[in-house]
């Protein structure tokens, strides 16, 4: 899918100073990576691939739509995968979180039910289907959230530091997972390696957008940056 | 915490078959029907019959008694205040007619899916359509409520931590400050999510 933005500069309400400024990219790679110094627009960039933020000024189109006009279309096809599972999980058991997205789309129960049990068991949270969804460690809640958006098949999928709060096993778990799926993938990480084979990535310094390239290069200038 | 909240249990008792319909439609009969019972003699059997609900939904005893111990913070301090009061027989009824109902409640929750329970809601609100609710919005509301519970629990643990770590066990801003920040926090995320989910009309 085609992302396009052009001329994006966004500043939050009640506040001065931008969030992102002046970004111009086009990208349709399987794989694009994000990464940047803390506070360097790449959340806001990431929101705005599926219309959770508006640009302030420019455009943002995801495929044919414009995120700013038909924002639902957007959800629809883009999945959003938050830092904090917590904040994500809505439902109180793991079947019921997987299910609760299927259901607003209108599926029918019964297939609502098939597929929860697929992605369940594709995710490996099977035998935790009807466990209360807060009791699940921190990884197993991370995989439980991605299960949950991608059991709406998204056709990309804007993951914000999934790992960030997660230890070494889990981070491997949630990139192993992430590594193995079919949909293209805009990953926002702090985690270097994640990013290490991926087909591009962006770097974002003081809310712009200062590198795209391979990945090779890109560790390169962020480390040049942070130096 | 699963337990204390009586959150749903998975199983196949004839109580996890039954229909939630069926099992609301028990417990608002059970609260009506309390209204009835007026002696020692029928509270005794009102509470016997919560508690024959237990074995009927496969339920361990060590979940029952994790679900009865908070109780007592509320129902032993009611008790002492009743016995002052109004007296030993007219206690016993009101303690245990609140008992019993909240072990047959905790029974429909133990052997019910939130989302069968949120649809019986839904459902029963469909009517007042008319008068602009929109049913959906109040199952979800009521979903949220019931998923924030151990979510303020996980909250207010931690910020009492750090609260402890910082030497302020006294201080009542340190615990509610931190607490108000965080939870408005987990709101607004919690929005981003529910909107990213396509919940966002």
């Amino acid at each position: 899918m085609l992302i396009d933005i052009s001329g994006v500069s966004h500043v939050y309400a009640g506040r001065e100073d931008p969030a992102l400024t002046d970004v111009d990219v086009r990208l349709d790679e399987h794989r694009i990576g994000v990464i940047g110094a803390n506070g360097s627009g790449k959340s806001t960039f990431a929101r705005l691939l599926n219309g959770l933020v508006v640009p302030s000024r420019g455009k943002v189109r995801v495929g044919e739509w414009d995120t700013a006009r038909d924002g639902r279309e957007v959800r629809r096809k883009v999945g959003f995968c938050f830092t904090d599972p917590d904040s994500q999980i809505v439902m109180p058991t793991v079947a019921e979180d997987v299910a609760f997205g299927l259901r607003r789309r209108g599926l029918p129960k019964a297939e609502s039910a098939a597929r929860v049990d697929e992605v369940l068991r594709a995710y490996g949270l099977d035998a935790h289907a009807d466990h209360a969804a807060h009791r699940l460690s921190g990884g197993q809640k991370q995989l439980l959230a991605l299960a949950s958006v991608l059991a709406t098949e998204p056709e990309l999928l804007v993951m914000d530091e999934p790992t960030t709060l997660l230890d070494l096993r889990n981070s491997r778990m949630v990139a192993e997972t992430v590594a193995g799926l079919p949909q293209q993938v805009v990953l926002v990480t702090h985690h270097l390696e994640m990013v290490a084979d991926f087909d591009r990535v962006l770097v974002f310094d003081r809310t712009r957008l200062v590198h795209d390239g391979s990945p090779e290069e890109s560790v390169k200038i962020y480390r040049e940056l942070m130096a | 915490m699963n337990g204390a909240l009586g959150l749903y249990r998975a199983g196949t008792s004839p109580l996890h078959r039954l229909p939630a319909t069926a099992k609301l439609t028990g417990l608002a009969v059970a609260g009506a029907g309390s209204v009835l019972v007026d002696t020692p003699a029928q509270t005794a059997a009102f509470v016997a019959s919560g508690l024959a609900l237990y074995p009927l939904a496969r339920v361990p005893v060590r979940v029952l008694v994790d679900m009865v111990r908070p109780l007592a913070w509320v129902l032993v301090p009611l008790a002492v205040f009743q016995v002052v009061f109004i007296g030993w027989g007219r206690t016993v009824v009101l303690v245990g007619v609140i008992l019993a109902l909240v072990l047959v409640a905790n029974v429909v929750t133990l052997t019910t899916r939130t989302t069968d329970l949120i649809d019986v809601v839904v459902a029963l609100c469909r009517p007042l359509r008319f008068i602009g609710v929109d049913p959906l919005r109040v199952g979800l509301a009521l979903n949220l409520a019931i998923r924030c519970v151990p979510l303020m629990a996980d909250l207010a643990g931690e910020v009492r931590d750090a609260q402890r770590a910082r030497g302020l066990e006294l201080s009542p801003r340190a615990f509610v400050v931190p607490l108000l920040v965080r939870a408005l926090h987990r709101a607004d995320d919690l929005g981003d999510a529910l909107a990213a989910r396509g919940f966002d009309d």
